[in-house]
């Protein structure tokens, strides 16, 4: 099945009242945050936190960790602690090239060998937060078969671009679609920048609605209330699911009716719109509102 | 002896005739009569308005022995209680049953009075902080005794609590002593548990700052229960007695508490038109009114009434139509009291007519769906709301036990960790309301409903909420939170939680 990234929530790694309730909300993966979130001085602190939450609480999402960058002090030690318990996800920050994702591809092979964990099982994400990140965001996003996504860290690159954020996202429209590309080049999954005003709800929408359009997978998240908002939006309407069966319907009658052209209400239904349709049911059974029964 | 809930209960405890132990929540058929207050003779034209408090305690004939008691509508900005008992101490007078509807923060100034023995029992719905740890150190002659907001009303009206004098703060009153709540500086809204005191005390003393000339209306306690009245500067400081509009939390953990309750209503089979309800006045059962406001919108469903302690967002559903009335016994915020005194739909009701089981009838009955707090549960779906993790009194029983009872659907909510600590313990402290009328524990781990409950396990199935067993919920606590030890007890008798029926529910020991 369709593996969900809709919302990836961030969680500060030295809050243990964060870390004991990260699993009851709904996120789709759950980030540990051990870098920008966590300052210098909580910097171990915050290591063993996280680890020991996630060698003690059954977390019900996809368990993540956000080391810090693999040329900081802290980022190898990040990764000692981290791959000892297993996290699903490995998201490195500030992903500039290639050779970021193969060293850390190659520290995880390695602590895979040593704890007797499946070789691969440990995956990788990416975020890009520069603009010399994003030229390389190709290169970056296929540089190692752990990829499974990468996504852009809105406010480090805004810095970068040196603009700032606003309520129409102009700003960030290029790097959105550049950063769309690179993962759809690399057949991984794009997961779009935090939006911090937690209590903006209706930009917030706003601009989930647009990245989901543009064809974002996801959008991280710093709060449990966003969760379902941006469930929400990427969950298909009762009208597309139904849209989206009567096109599979008449696919299916046309094949075996030998038929050449196939046409549903007057328009007609070629290789794409099957696939979508076919995307469209998938979608819907992962996020459980249409069974896999029901295909 | 062992009492219906499971707890032993003492034979004899001071302060009761006789001690009846809990049977269950409807066993106890009263017999006899209400009592009554002395027969009152006024003349006419004759002036009840004093010059001093002072005046006013020498009027009433108050002496050494007697009960005293005071209406908590003014919460933390009440002035009346502390300056009335300050005045009794320098009297001379001592040995006082305090009886208040509740006691507060602001209260803790009485403590050198009951260190001095000017009061010597307490009978009350709870208390917090100092006060607390003074009760629970059992500092007083007596236990203290811990009754419901309904239990209280009963109590009062069959004789168990017979008050001698009553003073009760009066935001407005006239100069024959008709009072309300609604108007003057410090407006506190409804007047509902002073209703009672007013109708069965000896002498009735109002003490206002806003005497107006006669005649006052509206009316919440008529002239005719009223002897005294004395005019003081200040009985409260507006800024304690109601807050600014409460608001609904944004702890995203109390939302998700406050969600799951909310579809628990919308599946139990009680959410249909006209249906019925009452919200807490805090975190996640606050909360809730977001959520089912929603439901009540996209299904275009309207409630009949709702009850309770009044707040902002009950009034927004009020004044947008989907409560068609409010019975309102108390009122938090400064919405709820201006709601009060403009709107018609918004009905002041008595302590008596909102919880007394032993009436013809309280509102409670007629409730649909109530969301409670919880200090603790346990896995017989006891609740606690008095005493706290090391047994001390922090809390107040409230109307917890008298809505649980009343409520075709009782629903608590409560975090499943409070720090480190489990919330669902294999028996609570002490026991405020019988699991036996708790239906549904609401936590941010999962849903677990009381096993006698079947219809209502048939219909959450649907209802898109992790239902679990009361034990799976514990067991998730203590796995995350470790078993917690228990809370080491003396013998020693220092509170009795009455029923609201009059019955030991359960004791209150001192800790170690």
């Amino acid at each position: 099945m369709l593996k969900l990234r809709r919302s990836m929530m961030f969680v500060p790694g030295n809050n243990p009242g964060m870390l004991q309730n990260a699993g009851i909300y709904g996120a789709d993966t759950i980030i540990f945050d051990l870098e920008d979130s966590v300052s210098i001085t909580e910097k171990d602190s915050a290591r063993f936190l996280v680890r020991n939450a996630i060698q003690r609480i059954k977390y019900p999402s996809e368990v993540a960790v956000r080391i810090n960058h693999i040329a900081t002090p802290f980022g190898r030690e990040d990764l000692a602690a981290i791959l000892a318990v297993k996290p699903d996800l490995i998201r490195l920050p500030k992903a500039e090239t290639a050779k970021d994702i193969q060293v850390i591809d190659a520290i995880i092979t390695e602590a895979e060998a040593k704890q007797g964990f499946t070789p691969g099982s440990i995956k990788m994400m990416a975020a890009i937060e520069t603009a010399f990140g994003l030229m390389n965001a190709y290169a970056i996003a296929s540089a190692s078969s752990r990829m499974v996504a990468i996504a852009i860290g809105g406010e480090d690159f805004i810095a970068d671009l040196k603009t700032s954020r606003t309520s129409h996202g102009s700003e960030l429209f290029v790097a959105r679609a550049q950063l769309l590309l690179a993962a759809r080049a690399a057949g991984i999954q794009a997961i779009d920048t935090v939006y911090s005003d937690v209590n903006n709800e209706e930009t917030f929408i706003t601009e989930t609605t647009a990245i989901k359009e543009m064809g974002f997978d996801g959008k991280s998240v710093i709060n449990p209330r966003q969760i379902k908002l941006v469930h929400g939006i990427f969950t298909p309407t009762a009208k597309q699911i139904q849209q989206a069966e009567r096109i599979l319907e008449a696919y299916q009658t046309a094949l075996a009716n030998k038929s050449g052209v196939i046409a549903l209400d007057g328009k007609m239904i070629d290789g794409p719109i099957v696939a979508r349709a076919e995307r469209v049911l998938a979608y819907a059974a992962a996020v459980g509102v249409r069974k896999e029964a029901d295909k | 002896m062992r009492n219906a809930a499971g707890r032993e209960i003492p034979e004899v405890l001071a302060g009761l005739k006789k001690v009846v132990p809990y049977q269950g929540p409807f066993a106890i058929r009263p017999e006899g009569r209400l009592t009554g207050p002395k027969i009152r003779m006024e003349k006419p034209r004759s002036e009840k308005l004093l010059k001093s408090i002072d005046q006013a305690i020498d009027a009433t004939g108050l002496a050494d022995g007697m009960t005293i008691s005071f209406h908590h509508h003014f919460r933390n900005g009440d002035f009346v209680l502390n300056s009335v008992i300050a005045a009794i101490a320098r009297k001379g007078i001592k040995d006082l049953t305090l009886a208040p509807s509740s006691l507060t923060d602001v209260n803790e100034a009485i403590i050198p009075f009951i260190e001095q023995g000017v009061i010597t029992a307490i009978e009350t719905s709870g208390a917090r902080g100092k006060l607390g740890r003074l009760l629970t150190a059992g500092t007083l002659k007596r236990p203290v005794m811990i009754r419901s907001h309904g239990g209280r009303a009963r109590a009062i009206e069959c004789g168990d609590l017979q008050i001698d004098v009553a003073f009760i703060g009066a935001p407005a009153c006239d100069l024959c002593g008709n009072i309300n709540g609604i108007e003057g500086k410090s407006a506190c809204g409804s007047m509902g548990y002073a209703m009672v005191d007013a109708a069965y005390a000896d002498k009735v003393v109002a003490i206002t700052d806003h005497l107006v000339p006669y005649p006052l209306v509206p009316i919440s306690i008529p002239q005719t229960q009223v002897d005294y009245i004395v005019e003081v500067e200040a009985i409260g400081n507006p800024k304690g007695i109601a807050s600014g509009a409460l608001r609904i939390s944004k702890d995203p953990r109390e939302l998700l508490i406050a969600e799951y309750a909310a579809k628990v209503i919308e599946y139990s089979g009680y959410f249909k038109q006209d249906f019925s309800l009452q919200l807490g006045s805090g975190g996640a059962s606050l909360a809730a009114a977001k959520f089912i406001k929603e439901k009540m919108i996209d299904q275009g469903i309207t409630a009949s009434f709702g009850l309770g302690g009044v707040t902002a967002p009950f009034v927004e559903m009020l004044e947008e139509g989907l409560l068609q009335a409010i019975y309102d016994v108390q009122d938090f915020d400064i919405p709820a009291l201006q709601s009060l005194k403009n709107n018609p739909k918004h009905q002041e009701m008595s302590a008596s007519f909102y919880a007394n089981p032993h009436n013809g009838g309280p509102i409670v009955n007629q409730l649909d769906v109530v969301i409670l707090s919880a200090t603790e549960m346990d896995i017989d779906f006891n609740v606690n709301v008095i005493t706290d993790s090391n047994g001390v009194i922090m809390g107040a029983s409230g109307g917890h036990c008298d809505t649980a009872a009343g409520a075709a659907l009782s629903i608590v909510v409560a975090p499943l960790l409070r720090g480190r600590l489990p919330m669902i313990l294999d028996r609570v402290n002490t026991i405020v309301t019988p699991g036996e009328t708790v239906d549904v524990i609401v936590t941010e781990r999962g849903v677990a409903v009381n096993p006698l409950r079947q219809d209502l396990r048939d219909n959450l199935k649907e209802a898109h909420v992790p239902l679990v067993e009361i034990q799976d919920l514990q067991r998730m606590a203590y796995e995350l939170a470790g078993r917690p030890d228990p809370i080491q007890l003396s013998d020693e008798v220092v509170g009795i939680v009455e029923y609201r029926d009059g019955t030991v529910l359960d004791v209150i020991r001192k800790p170690q």
